[in-house]
């Protein structure tokens, strides 16, 4: 079945879009908002700011996490920054940069309105932030420090030492604390969302099991926003904190949401490597190291020498070869292939040759070591802690990783999926990054949705509803709890041979052997085949031990893994049927001859939005066409 | 290397717990701590027993999820959290001692699991700004001097781990909430609310059953974010002024 996808971006000019939106967009009055129930799912940067933002409104507001505190979601592990067209330092930044630079770097495979809406709202952000008492940066002078990061000419980016994420993650946290003292927001933690609850085909209520007793019920709502963030786990080893999943999507997207564009998904070229089967995440080096150090491989294949062994003229730094004028600053995409395309060479370094130099000797011979420890002092400490080496006298291992996912359940400029009632914020929804995220913007692209978009757009669905909250009585309740009941006793009826981390380990390494870095007709193929066959044996010989009606960490694992091995099928389907190279997404069979990624303008302009068609069916792939009408789609160059 | 654990099980917050001898095998040095755990659960879970319970998220020693406490120690021998910690640390044949963090107002959950939304209840009490969204002035027309914001920072970095509790021969709070408090009263938005939120913090950590601080210091040894126990003096200080202050008014 095939669905129509109304963006609804508003007329008029790109500059005046959002400002007209909002005038026209419906009003709910005070005295009325808190007849009104939202549930918010989640309480990463989004989630937080929806929930604090409405509940100041005065919406009566339910906010659910899994973890034990909503302090604690994945957002809190960003390091780098948040971007914001405030153009403090002068340098020639504004919102239509801002907004030019993310359309580029998401290689023209965004929406340019709500692109340029996101630029609009990026400096309110900030100040939000500061009168929270986020400490950024500073300068002596008392005003706020900028740094440059990846994709930019400007500096663009606060931040609040290596830890953005963690402030930006508790100022949100404190607004929402706020919130629920006053009563207008009331906390689940350590309770996971199970499933939606449709009415009459609007989202209506969820499904919830408490993650403590076991218990499994429902709650009603007059709105359900989804921030559940990013499916980046479907690959297992990743950045990612390991309780990241996409339940809560996949679960919508199996009661009639669309995913849009799930083989967008970003590696991140400085990771610490993997060092062995037991390996259970991978590590984020920040990209500024990018700034001093200098990548490289051995010329000679499997050339097992130390590296202060390999003499200068024996060594390849690829990237200083391969592009000049940006050398090892190249962007994220290109560096992580690089790094690929070395160790496929037979040149990696390291245990399985799987990782490349980062080598700070010259770095340190100019500006001596002292200076070097200043900058980066904690990443090597860091870095020591989890390998055992020391970075300051000899190279540093890196490789690429899983990061971020630029693809998530559809919506529409209110961002509102296609089931009416149902909304979707940050890194779960698919709105704004294309087909590959700067960095520092998914920071601002979640407190952008939560703080200042969604509040203004949720009134278009709410106000016609009012009194139309269902009770949980009702039957769609009742039938969707019993499906979650029925899922969880099958989960724990198999009791087979195999623990759920070796299914999650194994669809991992079809998702990165098949679909990572660079995707193939045939490698996809590959996945296709291998991926059914895993997800039936993990029906029949998965062992989740302990009961239902307590505290059970297989049992939550498992659900997650379950879905996964459905959604693993869908991002490689995507990935098969976009016969196309752009940003993050890599087709062998699409690149110029300098290896450089060559998308397909005339055929794969557009959003590829899946729907559901029931077990085993097909899904159906719609499309939303991509219209530019400001910016013209050109070749991405960073040579 | 091979090691002999003693590891606290506990059904649920009701039932009585022990600790139990279980055997880890072929552990590889360059493992963390939790991936140790992690495989050790494999095996349990191949016999058909349930494995350990702990908590954990980010594994990157900034969420403040997992609290083991390893051989008495809160986050073990090292100057990080437990997801940071790396078994090259133990000797082959070592017995370890795995709990829960100990604290009277960290109730254990399960096995290794605690409750520690008591801080959750203080930070509500006070332990925020209030700044509607959309209320907010330019960033720059309030100048932070860089010290007070790198002080500011210095104490915002507090993680919520509970470490600094479960090794408090009190179980006080005081370096988690003085962390709080500092930040805020650092910084010239925290002013309005200054007072308030001293006494509102510090009256709920005290509802909560808290401990008070007698300068064992023993919570500033085992931070992982390296919270000084300087932000102890400043809440102290923060406290009395705030009382004087709610006194006269
Ligand atoms: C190591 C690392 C560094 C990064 N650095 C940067 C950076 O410097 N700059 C930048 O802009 N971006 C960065 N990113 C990306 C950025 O951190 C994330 O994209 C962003 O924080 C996601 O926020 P979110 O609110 O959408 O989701 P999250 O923060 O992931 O929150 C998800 C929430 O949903 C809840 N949840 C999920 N599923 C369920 C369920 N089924 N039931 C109940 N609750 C559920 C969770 O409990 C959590 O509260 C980084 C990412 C990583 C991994
Ligand atoms: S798991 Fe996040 S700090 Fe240890």
């Amino acid at each position: 079945m095939s669905a129509v996808l109304d963006s609804k971006i508003p007329t008029g000019p790109l500059s005046q879009k959002w400002e007209k939106h909002k005038f026209e967009s419906k009003l709910i009055n005070p005295a009325n908002r808190r007849k009104y129930e939202i549930i918010v799912v989640g309480s990463g940067l989004a989630g937080a700011s929806a929930a604090a933002s409405l509940g100041e409104m005065g919406y009566k507001v339910k906010c659910f996490c899994y973890q034990d505190s909503p302090r604690r979601a994945h957002s809190i592990a960003a390091q780098g920054g948040i971007n914001a067209a405030k153009n403090y330092q002068n340098d020639g930044d504004s919102v239509q940069r801002l907004f030019y630079d993310t359309i580029k770097g998401g290689d023209f495979r965004s929406r340019e309105a709500n692109v340029y809406r996101l630029a609009e709202v990026s400096a309110a952000i900030i100040d939000q932030c500061v009168a929270q008492g986020v400490p950024f940066a500073r300068e002596y002078g008392g005003l706020l420090a900028n740094r440059s990061f990846g994709g930019a000419q400007v500096s663009r980016t606060f931040y609040a030492r290596g830890q953005t994420g963690q402030q930006l993650l508790l100022g949100a946290y404190s607004a929402l604390n706020r919130q629920i003292a006053e009563k207008t927001v009331e906390m689940f933690p350590r309770t996971e969302m199970l499933d939606v609850v449709l009415v009459d085909g609007h989202a209506k209520g969820i499904v919830v099991r408490d993650m403590v007793t076991g218990a499994i019920t429902s709650h009603a709502a007059d709105a359900v926003l989804l921030c559940t963030g990013g499916y980046g786990n479907v690959f297992y080893l990743s950045t990612n904190a390991k309780g990241c999943n996409v339940t809560a999507s996949w679960r919508a997207y199996k009661r009639g949401a669309l995913m849009a564009n799930p083989c967008y998904t970003q590696i991140h070229p400085t990771c610490i490597p993997v060092a062995g089967d037991f390996q259970s995440k991978l590590t984020l080096m920040s990209e500024s190291l990018r700034n001093d150090g200098r990548v490289w491989v051995p010329k000679k294949k499997g050339d097992n020498r130390k590296p202060h062994e390999i003499p200068d003229a024996e060594r390849d730094y690829y990237l200083e070869r391969k592009y000049p004028s940006f050398g090892n600053l190249a962007p994220r995409d290109i560096s992580s292939r690089s790094a690929k395309e070395a160790c496929d060479d037979g040149r990696g370094v390291g245990p399985g040759g799987l990782g490349v130099y980062l080598d700070f000797a010259d770095a340190i011979k100019r500006l001596s070591e002292p200076t070097v420890r200043e900058r980066y002092g904690n990443l090597f400490d860091m870095y020591h802690q989890i390998t055992g080496e020391n970075a300051y006298q000899q190279p540093m291992r890196i490789y690429p990783a899983v990061h971020y996912t630029m693809g998530g359940l559809w919506v529409d400029y209110d961002l509102m999926s296609n089931i009416p009632g149902l909304f979707v914020l940050g890194e779960a929804n698919f709105s704004d990054h294309g087909a590959n995220r700067l960095g520092a913007s998914a920071l601002m692209q979640g407190l952008a949705d939560g703080y200042f978009v969604l509040p203004y757009t949720i009134g278009n669905y709410l106000a016609p509803q009012i009194g139309k909250r269902p009770t949980t009585d009702r039957e769609e309740f009742k039938r969707t709890e019993a499906d979650v009941r029925a899922r969880t006793n099958r989960l724990l009826s198999i009791k087979g041979k195999r623990t759920v981390d070796h299914f999650h380990r194994e669809l991992g390494r079809i998702m990165w052997d098949y679909c990572g870095m660079a995707r193939s007709e045939k490698s996809l193929q590959r996945a296709l085949a291998q991926i059914p066959p895993l997800r039936e044996e993990f029906w029949k010989n998965v062992n989740v031990p302990g009961e239902g009606e307590a505290l059970n960490v297989s049992l939550e694992k498992a659900g997650r893994v379950a879905d996964f091995l459905e959604f693993g099928e869908l991002l490689c389907l995507d990935a098969f049927e976009r016969r196309e190279s752009c940003g993050g997404h890599f087709r062998e069979e699409f690149q110029y001859p300098d290896g450089e990624a060559k998308r397909d303008d005339t055929n794969f302009q557009h959003v590829a939005a899946w729907g559901f068609n029931g077990e085993g069916e097909k899904p159906t792939r719609n499309v939303e066409p991509l219209v530019f009408e400001e910016v013209h789609p050109s070749v991405r160059s960073y040579k | 290397m091979n090691l002999h654990l003693k590891v606290w099980r506990q059904k649920d917050a009701k039932s009585p717990g022990q600790l139990v001898p279980i055997e880890a095998r072929n552990i590889p040095e360059d493992a963390s701590f939790l991936e140790m755990l992690d495989i050790v659960n494999d095996d349990l879970t191949v016999k058909g027993e349930e494995p350990i319970a702990f908590d954990h998220d980010c594994r990157e020693g900034i969420c403040g999820t997992c609290s083991l406490s390893i051989n008495g120690l809160p986050h073990g021998p090292s100057e990080t959290t437990t997801c940071q910690l790396y078994m090259r640390k133990f000797k082959d044949g070592e017995t370890i001692h795995v709990e829960p963090f100990r604290a009277k107002t960290f109730p254990v959950v399960r096995d290794l699991i605690v409750d520690r939304s008591a801080f959750d209840r203080i930070q509500q009490a006070g332990g925020f700004i209030t700044a509607r969204a959309g209320s907010a002035q330019d960033a720059n027309c309030l100048p932070v001097p860089k010290v007070a914001a790198d002080a500011a920072m210095e104490a915002a970095a507090c993680i919520g781990c509970g470490a600094c509790v479960a090794a408090c021969p009190n179980a006080s709070a005081m370096l988690f909430v003085g962390a709080k408090v500092s930040h805020l009263a650092l910084l010239p938005q925290g002013q309005a609310e200054r007072t308030s939120r001293a006494l509102k913090m510090v009256r709920t950590m005290d509802e909560e059953g808290f401990g008070n601080c007698s300068n064992y210091l023993e919570c500033e040894a085992v931070c992982p974010a390296d919270i000084p126990a300087s932000v102890i003096a400043r809440l102290n200080r923060e406290y009395t002024v705030a009382s004087c202050k709610d006194a006269v008014c």
